[in-house]
């Protein structure tokens, strides 16, 4: 026995461990073939699609962006005629993404705090019509809401001429929303420049309280004296230019309605959609960062005499925040690319365009590559701004 | 002595009326306060505008049964829609005379499902019973055997079609999920950059990309000759989108597990296949099923994009009957019963997942 061990131990000495034994090698060995397994998919895909488009004749490449696009957009946020390169009409969609991303997050933010408090509430009926809401809006699918929006504006709602008039300058009817805004004036832009110098403002006097309360001790107001000098610069521009009050109010001439700013239905129907679906979700994010931070923090925050608005802005909200934040990017992030879904109800937005330009350029590769960049571009750098959030935010142990 | 006192002392003055009951009830959960109990009023005024009105629209002036004639004379819903065309809408263009087969299809799942619910039934025979449901499911809908009329699957529709893209869908991206998670978790560093890039990058873009993708694109990636049906390659898109969402939901599960299990498993001598197999998959699996629940749910939810690549699938069909000019204008009707459908599938699994979460919470 004691014979037989050594003499394998001398063979095990003389060669090697066998290289299906050590797990160094085992693991090289096995990353190669995945490497060539993958190699070879790739290959016989591209192989294949190569094929393929020269038996169907279609162009490569990306040429087709600089070629005229000859269709139509509906709305537009640059200007845009069908004479046009197919480059400036995915521009256009890209845009008109953006926005409705846009003015639906701020909407959502909003409506899905809201909700979330209110599913909070000690008012019974308040948190059990949240507590509905929440379940109604999350188990149905965005798609069909959507339609059902779509719907409303259409059908539901009466022609122009009958148009429903909750308010003076506004309008609501089949051709979308119709509301007046302050007509052009020249103080309008120098409104805006106080606004931005208000902000400017606002960062050093926010600094210099930070070093005051620092080295003495004391507190300085800031939100207060913020809001009125972001309040009170652009109104002190306005009455300076002698109060403009001009109102550019839509009338209805003929079968539509001139002047003001109008909502497209289209418009009007995905950014309903899509806020009121994922306000139900954001308001369960809401709902569990504050449940997060547990009752002593409040209790003790008293305790040591800190006043209610102080309690919530100093101890309430930087933790339940820390909760918050994450799964909130992430949903918002869903709006994003839910709003890819406006293609199904005729909203010109950058999937509806690149499909369009699919359609009549025949290059879906170039076509759907370009969709999945753009939607790739905004996921990495709302995660690139989650790492450096997280990472402020990150809690500091001694 | 003393506490009997007490007792009978307790019993026999009454709380004030004022604490107890429905008034007491709706001091402390309606009016404690001047805020709530505006809120309150408020809420009620709300309601009292919206309710009526809505009721008297679906349930005092609509119609149930009647032609689309008949709707258009009153001003409340014309329900009528659905009963009229429930047909259509439950299974679009399969053969009228086989619609049975989609129906028993349907049962045998519905059958499936609510006997999984319960823990006590998942054994090894559960996984079989799965196998054959799911093969027969197919077969049923397929046919071409044992006497039954071959369908082509371009007929599929409506709510089996739904059913199956979620089901099927789901079955084929949980192992596939795993699969990834485990990757994403592995040592080797190529297999963890393949799994990361997958994982993000499908993450990263929208599901109707994927469905483009599966309608225009797929086809390019066949050889000569080779052609794959749309309901297919809508499937493969879907089983693709969901695996990345379930990998990242097994990768918390694997995650959450100890230290001690994956260094006990190797004093033991098993090997990486077997440590996963018997230690680290079945307790970390289990840890994650109340939010695979929930990837279920929104895989469930999703299948309805499909209808923006021309599928006939539950939303399709109810759109098309919406089309057809003697039920014009009654979309409210429609897309109210279909939310009503996918509201009442969704509940069910989320009140499930909760109930799950509670079973298996074990107080750590």
């Amino acid at each position: 026995m004691q014979i037989k061990d050594t003499e394998t131990g001398e063979q095990g000495a003389q060669s090697a461990i066998p290289f299906w034994h050590d797990p160094g090698k085992r693991s090289i060995i096995f990353q190669v073939g995945v490497i060539l397994l993958v190699g070879l998919l790739g290959y016989y895909l591209i192989s294949n699609t190569l094929a393929n488009l020269e038996r169907q004749s279609i162009a490569t490449g990306f040429g087709f962006v600089e070629k005229e696009s000859s269709f139509e957009i509906g709305e537009s946020l640059i200007s845009y005629s069908a004479a046009d390169s197919y480059g400036r009409a995915l521009v256009v969609g890209v845009l008109n993404t953006l926005i409705v991303s846009f003015i639906g997050i701020v909407l959502t933010l909003f409506l899905g705090t809201l909700l979330g408090v209110a599913r909070l509430s000690t008012n019974w009926l308040v948190s059990r019509l949240a507590a509905v809401y929440i379940e109604v809006f999350q188990d149905i699918p965005i798609l069909l809401q959507l339609f059902f929006w779509y719907a409303f504006f259409y059908e539901v709602l009466p022609s122009p001429r009958q148009a429903l008039h909750p308010f003076a300058g506004m309008f609501l009817c089949n051709r979308g929303l119709i509301f007046g805004i302050p007509e052009y004036h020249s103080a309008f832009k120098i409104m805006g420049f106080a606004f931005v110098a208000g902000c400017g403002i606002i960062y050093f006097i926010r600094r210099w309280a930070r070093e005051r309360q620092n080295k003495t001790g004391r507190d300085f107001p800031v939100f207060k004296i913020s809001v009125g000098i972001l309040i009170g610069l652009p109104l002190l521009v306005w009455l300076m230019a002698g109060a403009p009050s001009a109102m550019n109010v839509p009338v209805l001439k003929g079968f539509n309605f001139k002047g003001g700013v109008s909502i497209t239905p289209e418009f009007a129907a995905l950014l309903l959609g899509l806020v009121f679906y994922t306000a139900a979700f954001v308001a369960e994010v809401v709902r569990a960062g504050i449940q997060s931070v547990s009752r002593g923090q409040t209790e003790a925050a008293m305790a040591i005499g800190l006043k209610p608005g102080q309690v919530l802005n100093l101890v309430i909200l930087p933790q339940a925040l820390r909760v918050i934040i994450p799964p909130l990017t992430s949903q918002l992030l869903n709006l994003t690319k839910n709003s890819s879904l406006a293609v199904a109800i005729g909203y010109p937005d950058f999937v509806s365009v690149a499909g369009t330009t699919i359609n009549q350029t025949g290059q879906a590769i170039e076509g759907v590559a370009l969709i999945m960049t753009v939607y790739l571009c905004f996921s990495l750098t709302t995660s690139a701004f989650m790492n450096w959030y997280n990472k402020k935010i990150k809690l500091v142990e001694r | 002595m003393g506490k009997k006192a007490i007792e009978s002392v307790q019993q026999s003055i009454k709380p004030p009326i004022a604490q107890v009951g429905l008034i007491g009830w709706a001091r402390t959960n309606l009016f404690n306060g001047w805020l709530n109990s505006l809120l309150t009023l408020v809420m009620l005024y709300i309601l009292w505008q919206i309710i009526p009105s809505f009721v008297r629209w679906a349930f005092i002036n609509s119609h149930w049964i009647s032609t689309s004639e008949q709707c258009r004379d009153s001003a409340g819903a014309c329900w009528s829609i659905i009963p009229a065309n429930i047909r259509f809408i439950t299974f679009g263009f399969f053969p009228h005379d086989q619609q049975l087969r989609p129906l028993v299809a349907m049962i045998i799942l519905v059958v499936l499902l609510f006997y999984s619910q319960n823990r006590r039934h998942w054994k090894k025979s559960l996984g079989w019973a799965w196998m054959i449901g799911l093969f027969s499911m197919g077969l049923l809908m397929k046919g071409g055997l044992f006497g039954l009329a071959s369908v082509e699957s371009n007929e599929w529709g409506g709510l089996p079609l739904t059913l199956m893209l979620s089901v099927f869908g789901l079955t084929a991206a949980y192992p596939l999920g795993v699969i990834l998670a485990l990757g994403r978790q592995s040592k080797m560093r190529v297999v963890r950059l393949f799994c990361v890039v997958y994982i993000e990058l499908i993450r990263g873009v929208p599901l109707i990309s994927l469905l483009f993708m599966s309608s225009v694109v797929f086809p390019l990636f066949l050889p000569e000759g080779v052609t794959l049906n749309k309901i297919f390659r809508a499937q493969i898109a879907i089983i693709l989108f969901t695996a990345a969402y379930v990998a990242e939901v097994v990768r918390g599960g694997l995650q959450g597990m100890s230290r001690g299990q994956f260094e006990a498993a190797e004093s033991l001598g098993l090997n990486y296949y077997q440590t996963m197999r018997l230690i680290i998959l079945p307790q970390a699996l289990k840890m994650v099923i109340p939010p695979t629940v929930s990837v279920l749910i929104s895989a469930f939810k999703d299948t309805s994009l499909v209808v923006i690549i021309a599928l006939y699938d539950v939303l399709k069909t109810t759109q098309s009957v919406l089309s057809d000019p003697k039920w014009m204008g009654y979309s409210a009707e429609a897309y109210i019963f279909l939310g009503i459908v996918y509201f009442t599938c969704c509940f069910f699994m989320s009140n499930y997942s909760r109930r799950l979460e509670r079973e298996l919470y074990t107080g750590n």
